[in-house]
């Protein structure tokens, strides 16, 4: 089997992701969906470490799932925070910067 | 040295073609068909538990490349910590907030759809134009001598300096969530001589009740102690009040029913119509 076959899965899961962010209105649901993006890239990263022979594409993910994990704290109390103001998840509720 | 290298290198190839073929177009699929249903998914809890089967087939992609630790932190950071995160929001948001059907901006729907497919084809077709004879130099020579040694190697020489840095977005991060999640008190802390003060302002009974079974004369947990607590004061459907006469076998005088008429008695009685709830606290 060709290796870079994982690229053209890690192509189709992240356009699944972005049309996911691009589709779904819950703040969480849009949340999963970056995930998804991310982890999308880190098979890249991961694939690309193995055609090139070295591990420096291993570190890169191993740094991307570590801001994953920050980004998602403070991404979900962000959408807590809102959440408790508002009393909705929903992207479009927040909406006071609009004009 | 280069000849072993490339020895296997060349074992390395040829390594990839049977087990981990099967292993792939068996996941890949099912990775694919997750992640759809995570974006197509009404029920965001559905939604969270397709991606974590997604994150656990992206797991076993990562050690079937070589990556071991990659795909253990994988599943524990990610499967275990992260989405456990997004569950609980999920749960404290509310599980019944869904997706409204209205559409904001028209035509958002289907063109965000035409423009997934045309991104998928720009991105898949070229790679699969690009890649048709690649060969994997393979990482059997990087991860000589282990992988997690390796990569401890390269993260604590090379990438030390990124290494600290994430760090420190680690820590700034925590601070954030916890900043982000307080909230300010806005009258002072009730002490316990506060909270003491408060029942017995507000009369009845200031002792706990007594368990079951203390005063009565069926000796079951399920016969309550006190007849006057039951709805409509009466001891219960069809029975006499078994705490009617005296105590045959205790020595206490007290009738359970004087105990609740001392306390209840006077002004404070339409305020406190059940006593028992001072005892327990809940009237605070």
């Amino acid at each position: 089997m060709n290796p870079a076959n994982y690229l053209i899965l890690a192509g189709l899961l992240f356009t699944i992701g972005a049309v996911g962010v691009l589709l779904r209105r819950n703040a969480i649901v849009v949340f999963m969906c970056i995930e998804l993006m991310l982890n999308a890239a880190n098979l890249t990263l991961v694939t690309f470490s193995r055609i090139n022979g070295t591990l420096d594409g291993q570190i890169i993910a191993f740094f991307v799932m570590v801001v994953a994990a920050a980004e998602v704290v403070i991404g979900l109390a962000i959408i807590l925070t809102i959440f408790r103001t508002r009393r909705s998840a929903s992207v479009d509720d927040v909406n006071l910067l609009k004009y | 040295m280069s000849t072993q290298i490339l020895v296997q290198a060349a074992g390395e190839f040829t390594r990839t073609s049977t087990g981990e073929a099967a292993t792939f177009w068996v996941l890949a699929p099912v990775a694919v068909l997750a992640a759809l249903g995570m974006v197509l998914a009404r029920n965001a809890v559905h939604g969270a538990l397709l991606l974590v089967v997604n994150l656990f087939c992206l797991a076993v992609f990562y050690l079937l490349q070589d990556a071991p630790f990659l795909g253990f932190v994988q599943i524990i950071v990610y499967t275990g910590a992260i989405m456990v995160l997004f569950l609980f929001v999920l749960m404290l948001v509310g599980v019944d907030s869904s997706d409204s059907l209205v559409e904001t901006l028209r035509g958002q729907r289907v063109t965000a759809i035409v423009l997934g497919i045309g991104f998928a084809g720009l991105l898949v077709f070229p790679i699969g134009g690009v890649i048709e004879g690649t060969t994997a130099a393979g990482l059997t020579a990087a991860n000589d001598g282990g992988n997690i040694q390796a990569i401890a190697r390269l993260l604590f020489t090379d990438y030390v300096l990124a290494f600290e840095i994430v760090s420190a977005l680690l820590i700034i991060a925590a601070v954030g969530a916890m900043i982000l999640g307080h909230r300010e008190r806005v009258d002072g802390k009730v002490t316990q001589k506060e909270m003491l003060r408060r029942r017995f302002a507000a009369g009845g009974r200031v002792t706990p009740i007594p368990g079951p079974a203390v005063y009565a004369r069926p000796q079951a947990a399920g016969v309550p102690s006190v007849p006057s607590e039951l709805p409509g004061g009466s001891a219960g459907p069809g029975e006499t009040p078994p705490y009617g006469g005296g105590f045959p076998d205790s020595g206490v005088g007290a009738d359970p029913a004087d105990v609740e008429g001392d306390n209840g008695s006077g002004a404070q009685d339409d305020k406190n119509p059940h006593p028992v709830g001072a005892g327990k606290g809940t009237n605070r």
